[in-house]
């Protein structure tokens, strides 16, 4: 067992948890965070993906011994600081308003791997935003609606 | 949850050495291979790990003395963003690109492509097709294993049970070209059924290529070089003829296999249209 430390969403957490410890189920079961939700647990699907630090990365893959005094952020931070002001980051408005949701559950993925591509500076380009969505399936939308969402707020924070 | 396996994190690597030495263990840098393992699904468990994210050794991308060096550790997205990588061997950069997706490209490292030992994993044709060098070492100090001498087996590697990949030497040539492609179900998210790399030296107009290489990947039990058709295209200019000539030769020499991504004979037709492509688009006809 390892003492690990790290940032979740801005605040400290601590858990004591084998090294080995998928950050997955370390979420999910110590700290219930179930917004990062587990779909194939191979890393193909992207429903798990959260950013660390800053980088989007599929949570079943991440053994928490690489945790250690780093950043997580979930789709539970994502409007951290909107929800202050009781709104919702403007990917989720964009998701709501646009129907880029259907049955959800890739939803939370697609909206870490989205922010990660936006504050990677990605544009408002489709063929960019699906390269940068590439790695979290939907079987639902088929993907339009997604992109287009995408896109808006792509647009919008350029401008 | 799955029952994890205990995981030593050295920040030295003499501590690595230590524990390898005294094994068995197994190494973790991204995890993007081994942690699809700890479900137990898909066979035992490792009794320990070695995780390599602390060791500074493995990390780095620097040219020296007209050659390329990556730590072992240096991930996809590292390579895609490196300027050096992108100004000497986009192919490379190419293949790094073609691995995964985004969230794969930010963990997986080439010096796991390497240990993982796939027959189709991305980067091993560019090694290949490029003369790279592996440097790896043990408590008994380092050696160098050439690329094309590293893959003895399926899913083997040259490595003895107590060494560690530490980075790979990519030599880079005046006039060398090297192309890169990959064909998968999808574009993303997809084990290759054909991956290719090929690179020569140029002359000029009139003269021949020199220094051939035919390298690749799912076609064969581990990544290969393909000597009939490097024969062909030795010494020749990229003419219409030379093209038939050394696709015809790849197609006659490969022996692929029937698996659930692909068919032999699609393996072997792909193959040998890539490599005709890639003779075309060098000679602009």
């Amino acid at each position: 067992m390892s003492r690990i430390r790290f940032l979740v969403n801005g605040a400290p957490a601590e858990v004591e948890v084998p090294g080995m410890r998928r950050l997955l189920d370390v979420l999910r079961e110590d700290l219930g965070l179930t917004g990062t939700k587990e779909g194939c647990g191979e890393g193909e699907c992207g429903a798990c993906s959260v950013l660390l630090d800053g980088q989007v990365v599929d949570a079943c893959l991440v053994p928490m011994s690489q945790v250690d005094g780093r950043i997580v952020r979930t789709v539970e931070g994502l409007a951290l600081a909107a929800r202050e002001r009781g709104e919702l980051d403007a990917l989720q408005e964009a998701f709501l308003e646009l129907g880029a949701a259907q049955c959800g559950i890739c939803t939370p993925g697609m909206l870490m791997a989205a922010r990660a591509y936006l504050d990677a500076g990605g544009g408002p380009d489709h063929g960019s935003i699906r390269e940068g969505i590439a790695g979290n399936l939907c079987r639902c939308t088929g993907y339009q609606k997604i992109v287009e969402a995408i896109a808006t707020v792509a647009a919008g924070e350029m401008a | 949850m799955p029952a994890e396996p205990p995981i030593e994190v050295p920040s030295r690597l003499s501590e690595a050495y230590a524990l390898l030495a005294a094994g068995p263990i197994v190494p973790i840098a991204g995890g993007t291979d081994i942690m699809v393992r700890i479900t137990g699904e898909l066979g035992p468990l490792p009794e320990r790990m070695l995780d390599l994210s602390r060791l500074d050794a493995l990390e780095g991308v620097a040219l020296e003395l007209g050659t390329l060096v990556l730590g072992a550790r240096t991930t996809y997205t590292e390579i895609r963003r490196s300027a050096l990588c992108r100004e000497h061997l986009p192919a490379l950069v190419g293949a790094a690109a073609t691995v995964g997706a985004v969230q794969i490209q930010n963990r997986g490292t080439l010096g796991g492509n390497i240990a993982t030992a796939s027959p189709a994993g991305d980067t091993l044709p560019v090694l290949l097709a490029t003369d790279a060098e592996i440097v790896v070492g043990s408590h008994r100090g380092e050696r160098i294993v050439p690329a094309v001498a590293f893959f003895p087996a399926y899913r083997r590697t040259a490595l003895a049970p107590d060494e560690l990949i530490l980075r790979v030497r990519i030599p880079l040539l005046t006039g060398r070209e090297v192309r890169f492609r990959k064909v998968g179900t999808r574009r993303a998210q997809a084990i290759s059924k054909v991956v290719m790399a090929v690179s020569w030296r140029s002359h000029g107009k009139t003269a021949g290529w020199s220094d051939v290489r035919v390298a690749l990947g799912s076609v064969a039990a581990t990544p290969i070089r393909a000597a009939g058709a490097e024969a062909v295209l030795e010494g020749a200019r990229p003419t219409p003829e030379t093209a038939d000539a050394a696709a015809e030769a790849l197609a006659a020499e490969l022996r692929p296999i029937d698996d659930v991504r692909s068919t032999a004979e699609y393996r072997r037709v792909v193959s040998a249209r890539i490599l005709h492509r890639i003779v075309r688009d060098a000679g602009s006809w």
